[in-house]
């Protein structure tokens, strides 16, 4: 091949994005498309664990060893995604003591750090656990933010010439002789639509008109659309049998753990707490569903989250819950291998080269596999799209920093520099990493806060909106605002009237309301107790002191502005009532 | 000496004042007792009817004639449209000129920080000159470092909701600089003192940075921070300077129009000889039989016993935590009083954000005399009324009914109370 060589992948999940990042450094000319914003599907809907490995160093392993080397990577590149918080693997009286034992040995045998601890030791480390804990194992686990690992992933595949496009789905994939040739992608129409930086490098940026098609060809397409990879291979005329099954997180107002604490015990539900950012995320449930975009969500996977883990950590029985979601994981067995049960299916991937097994050349799907190795599986599918296109690059993502990640040292000296309060500052520095400087000191104008609950200021704002347009759920997953306790009550508005004046109030009033409503979709599973009280306040400044939703802006009858109360002046019959009232004296309310 | 009053009002806001000024009326000794500070301080000070009927039609131009089509269980309905009127005559009483609206029955339309109008039926004389049917010319002023108010996007939106004036927005930065994030309080402070900026008073000087903006503009508005204890001075000062009217837009909390009506109705409460004690809840009741003797409150771990004859529960809806919830249920917490509510939480919300949420209407069920029932539809006690948000049937924030709700509720739960204990 003399050109350079095209390729397409197909999802803005850690994988695809991780892709996207691997072939742009080997100096592939990549298109991503993302139905969605990135994390869209599966890897904005997890809790957010940066295993250890440790939750499989008796089942399965081989992954296990996977998750401890790939920790150790991302804690380099992707330091300003990632608190090392540690974790726990917690035994109560009930729980076998002979999983216990092979836990701990499955850890060594794995080379995961692990340590045991008494009662009293764990109880020293995280003081809300249940006075009757038997013993616990600690381990390097962590947390990690999902959202910030995938904008970096993009961002540094787009400063390598990567084209990323979201809100664009793929409706089929192109077929040319027998061989997939690229994708047709209909770009969605709404404030989700992003402005798209079509050549990053001549910093041009193009607008995809909404509702459009696209012919999109390339050498080769990736198809990482993770619990959807079904959905595309019926666009290639292929079968890819991926076995959604949904889990259910439920977010804590606070910070209840500030380790990550697995139950340990061989298999089940609701097993573990992992503290993140001002929260603490309780996980989860493993069930088959049959649609990964239709599936129910129910109150007693809520209470049973919350039911299960006090068991764990008393307190969190009458906890505040802010939000729960689902998230649909994308696993994949072999056809044929007949496991009945979603929790014994493996966590490994699995690459599916459509030439080998379908003869239909020029696509491979990615299936299975777990966040934490995402850069790992992005690694493997590389060489072989490499392999395949001629490319001899190696890759060099486990050594090239993340960016945000590339100056470990800058997190240092916030406080002051940015005429930020300090916690405020602090908070910034961790999301922006070395971006900091470039983000806060480049803004000029008056930089004040705009979301309280997570400290993000009008300058992170206005840097999100950059990389991502009108989404505001994009702009959300950026920099947390409105993902804090308040659910966006006091800010969603405050984000949306950043896009103004650049974007029209048209695009402003729907951007709003597209977040509002996504707030709302989590927040309906946390309505008891304080956090009723918070969304009826929610309710009452976006209803009652706003009236958006009387807006008669967006109401097709017009308003009869005549049949309400004028003043008393006007109601007197005085015709030239307002006149010059004030223009002459000035003070005159005496009406 | 053990404390005994007449009438006893638990909670302070705005249904609870009213209830015990309407109760003081009548000659009876009255004590208020409320935990914390009232939810005033989130609302826009606006004082609503019904801008809107339960089916989302409106805004309704007169809310009087729009009570007779309300459902039987709606607190409206309960004490009647009379009461009604006689709750915003009070109002009207307690406030005096600082309010306006009371000369027509006629709903008023103002401009909100979100950039809508919303249908009220009492605004602050600060707001007034803002109102929507006035077809002067507007510009609105909004601050660089202030998110909550976007002018220049608000001026588009109301143009999009289609005023009868035509109106320009201008963000322009406030004349004395505080850090990035100060609260509309410390603005307020700024003009109240005129502190120096910019070699003059932050009045002028602030004139001077909206002057260049005026065009045709006969009215300003600003968001309402414009002075506190001296906002008569400072709107003056500005009206002045700038050859127009000014007036304010209520925005998010801390709102100062909120706390100015709470200051308003505390000094009526004064002035009327009710006693206040605030900074306690109320954490229980000791009854007898029928009837309520005395609640307790909750004084540093020591209970305190508050007795009376007569008892109004004005304790607030969801927000105010005079309902409360778990994932089992729905209650009352003081007295337990019945709220009633599916079994199933995931009927107390609609999967619209704006839909029509069962529990915006969560509160307790009143008998005629405002006496909240039981199951069998009897009041729990002879001697207990309840007043505003704890009273449901009413989503006051799709309805635009709350300010309304609490005034007729407060009216008339103080007013029989007070009647029958003297």
């Amino acid at each position: 091949m003399t050109d350079t060589p095209t390729v397409v992948v197909i999802g803005g999940g850690s994988t695809g994005t991780g892709i996207a990042r691997d072939l742009a450094m080997r100096g592939a000319d990549v298109t991503l498309v993302e139905r969605g914003n990135l994390t869209h599907g599966t890897t904005g809907r997890m809790h957010g664990l940066l295993h250890s490995g440790g939750r499989y160093a008796v089942s399965d392993q081989a992954s296990a060893k996977e998750c401890i080397e790939e920790n150790r990577v991302l804690r380099d590149i992707a330091s300003h995604c990632v608190e090392m918080t540690g974790g726990l693997f917690v035994q109560r009286p009930e729980d076998p003591d002979d999983y216990f034992e092979e836990k701990l040995r499955g850890c060594r045998e794995c080379g995961i750090p692990a340590e045991e601890l008494t009662a009293e030791e764990a109880r020293a480390v995280e003081p809300f656990l249940a006075k009757d804990v038997k013993r616990a194992i600690r381990v390097p686990d962590g947390a990690i933010d999902p959202f910030r690992l995938c904008v970096a992933n993009a961002a540094s595949a787009e400063r390598h010439g990567a084209r990323i496009e979201t809100h664009a789905e793929v409706v089929d994939v192109l077929r040319d002789g027998g061989e997939v040739v690229g994708v047709e992608v209909e770009h969605a129409s709404g404030p989700g639509k992003r402005t798209s930086p079509a050549n990053a490098a001549s910093g041009q940026r193009t607008h995809q008109a909404s509702g459009t098609t696209e012919e999109i060809r390339a050498d080769y397409v990736v198809n990482a659309s993770g619990a959807w990879a079904g959905q595309i291979g019926d666009m290639a005329g292929v079968s890819v049998e991926v076995r959604p099954s949904k889990g259910v997180m439920v977010i804590m107002n606070t910070r209840q753990v500030d380790t990550v604490i697995n139950r340990c015990r061989p298999k089940g539900d609701a097993d573990i707490i992992v503290p993140h950012e001002t929260t603490a995320i309780l996980g989860t449930t493993d069930e088959e569903v049959e649609d990964p975009d239709d599936y129910p969500e129910e109150q007693w996977e809520v209470d049973l989250m919350i039911d299960t883990l006090s068991e764990l950590v008393p307190i969190l029985k009458g906890a505040r819950t802010i939000r729960s979601f689902w998230g649909v994981r994308p696993l994949y067995e072999p056809p044929g291998t007949g496991t009945t049960d979603p929790t014994d299916i493996t966590r490994d991937f699995f690459l599916l080269d459509h030439e080998e097994r379908d003869d239909l050349p020029g696509m491979t799907s990615i299936v299975g596999g777990k966040f934490t190795t995402y850069r790992m599986m992005a690694e493997k599918i590389s060489d072989h799209v490499c392999e395949k296109l001629g490319v001899e690059a190696a890759c060099r993502t486990a050594e090239v920093p993340l960016p945000g990640s590339e100056d470990a040292g800058v997190l240092d000296d916030y406080m002051e520099s940015f005429g930020l309060r300090s916690p405020v500052a602090r908070r910034s520095a961790q999301r922006l990493g070395s971006r900091s400087r470039e983000v806060l000191g480049g803004w000029s104008g008056a930089n004040p806060v705009v979301c309280d609950c997570e400290a993000v200021t009008r300058a992170e704002i206005h840097d999100a909106i950059e990389g991502s347009g009108t989404d505001l759920n994009a702009v959300r997953i950026r920099t947390r605002a409105s993902m804090g306790n308040c659910q966006g009550a006091f800010c969603c508005h405050r984000m949306a009237q950043e896009l103004h004046p650049d974007h029209d109030e048209r695009t402003v009033r729907s951007a709003l309301d597209e977040l509002y409503q996504e707030r709302w979709k989590g927040e309906r599973h946390a309505l008891w107790g304080e956090q009723l009280s918070q969304a009826m306040l929610k309710y009452a400044l976006h209803a009652t002191t706003m009236n958006r939703d009387g807006d008669p802006a967006a109401r097709d009858e017009a308003v009869d502005f005549g049949a309400f109360d004028a003043g008393p002046a006007a109601e007197a019959g005085s015709a030239d009532a307002s006149g010059d009232r004030a223009a002459t004296d000035g003070g005159d309310r005496a009406d | 000496m053990p404390i005994r009053e007449d009438v006893l009002v638990v909670g302070g806001g705005l249904a609870g004042a009213t209830a015990a000024l309407s109760a003081a009326e009548t000659g009876a000794s009255v004590r208020l007792v409320s935990y914390k500070k009232s939810t005033l301080r989130f609302a826009s000070g606006f004082v609503d009817a019904l801008g809107y009927a339960p089916d989302g039609e409106g805004p309704i131009a007169d809310p009087f004639e729009a009570i007779a089509e309300l459902p039987a269980d709606h607190p409206y309905s309960v004490v009647g449209e009379d009461a009604v009127r006689e709750g915003f005559e009070l109002f009207d009483g307690v406030v005096g000129d600082a309010y306006r609206g009371g000369h027509t029955d006629a709903n008023a339309l103002l401009l909100t920080h979100g950039g809508t109008v919303k249908p009220t039926a009492r605004y602050p004389e600060s707001a007034a000159p803002g109102l929507a049917s006035d077809p002067r010319d507007a510009l609105l002023v909004g601050f660089e470092s202030l998110t909550d108010f976007d002018a220049p996007l608000a001026a588009r939106h109301l143009s999009a909701a289609g005023v009868p004036f035509s109106v320009e927005g201008v963000t322009v930065s406030f004349p004395r600089r505080f850090r990035a994030d100060a609260k509309v309080t410390r603005f307020a402070k700024a003009l109240d003192r005129d502190e120096r900026a910019d070699g003059a008073g932050t009045r002028r000087a602030l004139a001077e940075t909206v002057a260049p903006h005026l065009g045709a503009a006969e009215r300003v508005g600003f968001p309402a921070l414009l002075g506190d204890e001296r906002a008569d001075e400072v709107r003056a000062d500005l009206e002045a300077a700038l050859g127009a009217e000014v007036f304010e837009i209520p925005t998010g909390p801390p709102s100062l129009l909120g706390l100015k009506l709470e200051d308003a109705l505390y000094s009526a409460l004064d002035e009327a000889g009710v006693r206040i004690s605030t900074g306690n809840p109320v954490v229980d009741y000791e009854a007898d039989g029928e009837r309520v003797r005395a609640v307790y409150v909750d004084r540093k771990g020591q209970r305190v016993p508050y007795h009376a004859e007569q008892f109004v529960l004005a304790t607030g809806g969801l927000v105010g935590k005079g309902i409360d919830s778990g994932r089992g249920g729905v209650e009352e917490p003081i007295f337990g009083c019945r709220v009633p509510h599916s079994e199933d939480r995931y009927d107390w919300f609609e999967d619209d954000a704006f839909g029509d949420h069962a529990f915006a209407r969560f509160g307790v069920v009143p008998d005629a005399e405002l006496r909240p029932t039981d199951e069998g539809g009897g009041p729990h006690f002879s001697n207990l009324r309840a007043a505003g948000g704890v009273v449901g049937g009413a989503d006051f924030a799709a309805e635009k009914s709350g300010g309304g709700v609490s005034l007729a509720t407060g009216l008339v739960a103080g007013r029989n109370a007070g009647e029958e204990a003297t």
